[in-house]
């Protein structure tokens, strides 16, 4: 299980940083998701993995799961998916306002200014 | 138990939905809300600092629930001083924002002001790096807010890098966390201290990575190279009120730096030793290189000011980077004047922008209220090049001396005296460009009444109130100037008791509360 969980992430944030290198809005936006698909997963298993154990107190019950994990994986699912939605917004209203997806400075901004410079 | 120390947090919080549920269509109410919450938020700031002044750490424990398990909140020197900072800056910028009109070009602009400077207090008082997470989230929640405040295609654009940035940065601080607490199995500050001190010599390849992820996330909001590329187009498309309070924001990154590993990570850790204490002092100054190169080579003036901001991060972490007493009481000193000067900078450059067809440093007629607007240019300008005789210069002299007796002096001396020479030029320059070869420009008559006519509306010189506003920014860095011994001496007993912090582990991990007494160490 271990090696599987560990691959998992491996493989979540190797494709969410390579799509985080794209030129253009939505692929980075993917990016970024897939990156925080990964660290939830990466902050559930750093409580170590357990399975079918309970994580709060019962009597005559020997082994616990570590509840803060689930707690802390909670708060940043939520930010995460509310932080997604803001930039999708934000991204979808620079794209409408100026007809251009890309995640970069274009050059074309800079041309007006070089001639000016003299 | 006071409940004080938790006001500069639930304020905020209690004000801002108020703003937006029942002032919202009222600018005047919530004008009037937002300047008397900031103005409670300085008598706050200045009542903590004096509790925390001879030295004693302030504990807030939330439920009342003992610290590991529970959430603190700890007042000592160096986080009440940072509150009353940010919210003196606060004070001047929101004036500002009114003075200039900048709070009707959008909506909830107060409201989205109070959930930011809720963010900032809770990140300078939280004694628990989760909540050091969240708190740096609300922060940027509101800062998208603020960002892209009053719209704009440019700014929109700005907006999105801005915003992809940090969420990369966020994502960086969870993996953080995760290695933390897998290490560590808490993620309290103090706790942190004593459980890091326990791995042995052969168990530390993680607890190494979770220190490099963390350190790398606190250079992203301090905008260190080769993490800074989200500032300067960030900081010089929005809003200028809302650079302005950003000044502050980069100051988080250090702050927090200053915190965790003095705190956690102090230098003389085995477990961590030869990874920031080596290179963060070379990232500093290539930082400070890149800032004023960049005042050099900025084209248009929001963009000059920006790169001032990195420049003057980068001394920042130069002082930091020693990790000694003098080294921090410097960089302390220098983050008081490098907020000052940075905001008042972005809110002179708005004064200029409001009258002038953009900012690029080209010739174009004189700005409106020329003299009155160069003059606070020009002292916001030697302010912040490092001139003598404000505090800049004092606080360059602090670093230089602080890093007199280490290995690298040759380095610091020459990239901070090199890079300020720079800075100068490019002041001076950009100066001389925008407020001096403008009064010789003569334009053709014609032209000149086509202008005037379709300028008019732009023309109307600032309101008495933004001139309130950067005067009274540029006071508190007279003032900063003339009681810079008393400053100093301030930092340095801060500084001291960074470097001892057994006080600050004692406070907040031996105060009972719930489940620290003995009906529950049966569990």
């Amino acid at each position: 299980m271990e090696f599987l969980v560990a691959s998992a992430i491996g493989i979540l944030t190797a494709g969410g940083i390579y799509l985080l290198l794209r030129l253009r809005t939505f692929p980075v936006i993917l990016g970024i998701s897939l990156l925080t698909y990964a660290v939830n997963v990466f902050l559930f298993a750093s409580g170590r993995l357990t399975i079918g154990a309970s994580p709060i107190l019962i009597k005559g019950v020997e082994t616990y799961t570590d509840p803060l994990p689930q707690a802390l994986v909670l708060t940043a699912i939520v930010i995460s998916f509310g932080m997604t939605a803001v930039i999708v917004m934000i991204a979808l209203g620079a794209f409408l306002g100026s007809n251009d997806d890309h995640v970069d400075d274009q050059p074309e901004d800079d041309a007006p200014r070089a001639e000016d410079a003299t | 138990m006071t409940h004080w120390i938790i006001l500069p947090v639930v304020l905020p919080a209690i004000l801002a939905p108020f703003i937006v549920l029942a002032a919202r269509y009222h600018i005047t109410i919530q004008r009037v809300f937002s300047v008397v919450g900031v103005m409670a938020q300085i008598v706050l700031g200045i009542g903590l600092a004096w509790q925390s002044s001879d030295g004693t750490v302030t504990l807030y424990q939330l439920g009342d629930w003992a610290a590991p398990f529970g959430i603190v909140l700890v007042g000592d020197r160096l986080s009440t001083l940072m509150v009353l900072l940010t919210a003196v800056l606060a004070m001047f910028v929101l004036l500002y924002a009114i003075g200039s009109g900048w709070d009707q070009r959008g909506r909830h602009f107060h409201a989205l002001y109070q959930f930011q400077l809720m963010g900032i207090m809770g990140a300078f008082l939280t004694g628990d790096l989760f909540n050091l997470f969240v708190f740096f989230e609300v922060l940027l929640i509101a800062s998208y807010g603020l960002m892209i405040h009053a719209g704009g295609d440019a700014r929109l654009r700005a907006g999105v890098q801005y915003v992809l940035y940090n969420l990369v940065g966020s994502t960086l601080f969870l993996f953080a966390l995760g290695a933390l607490y897998a290490e560590t199995g808490t993620l309290n500050m103090a706790d942190l201290a004593q459980r890091a001190e326990l791995i042995t010599a052969d168990a530390t390849v993680g607890i190494r990575i979770a220190a490099v992820l963390l350190i790398l996330v606190f250079m992203i909001k301090a905008a260190v190279v080769p993490l800074h590329f989200w500032l300067p187009s960030s900081y010089a498309e929005a809003p200028a009120p809302v650079a302005a309070l950003f000044a502050i924001m980069t100051k988080v990154g250090a702050y927090a730096i200053i915190r965790v590993y003095t705190l956690v990570f102090p230098p003389d850790l085995e477990v961590t030793a030869g990874l920031h204490g080596v290179w963060l002092l070379p990232a500093a100054l290539i930082s400070i290189a890149v800032g004023m190169v960049g005042i050099l080579a900025a084209r248009k003036l929001d963009r000059l000011v920006a790169f001032s901001v990195i420049g003057s991060m980068g001394m920042v972490m130069t002082a930091i980077a020693l990790f000694t007493p003098e080294g921090i009481a410097a960089a302390l000193y220098y983050i008081v004047h490098s907020t000052l000067a940075a905001a008042a900078l972005f809110l002179i450059v708005d004064l200029v922008r409001d009258s002038r067809a953009d900012l690029r440093l080209s010739l174009q007629p004189p700005v409106a209220g020329a003299a009155m607007t160069a003059g606070l240019f020009f002292v916001a300008a030697i302010a912040m090049a490092g001139l003598p005789p404000l505090s800049g210069f004092i606080g360059k002299l602090l670093i230089l001396n602080a890093s007199f007796d280490t290995d690298a002096t040759v380095w610091v001396w020459g990239t901070v005296l090199i890079g300020s020479l720079i800075a100068i030029v490019g002041f001076g320059r950009a100066g001389s460009m925008v407020f001096w070869k403008a009064q010789s420009l003569v334009p053709d008559e014609e032209e000149d009444r086509q202008e005037t006519e379709q300028e008019e509306p732009m023309q109307e010189a600032p309101s008495i109130l933004s001139y309130v506003a950067v005067g009274g920014l540029l006071a508190l860095l007279v003032a900063h100037t003339v009681f810079a011994g008393q400053v100093i001496a301030y930092t340095k007993t801060i500084a001291a008791q960074l470097f001892a912090p057994d006080t600050y582990i004692e406070t907040v991990l031996e105060t009972p509360g719930k489940l620290s007494d003995k009906k529950a160490e049966k569990y």
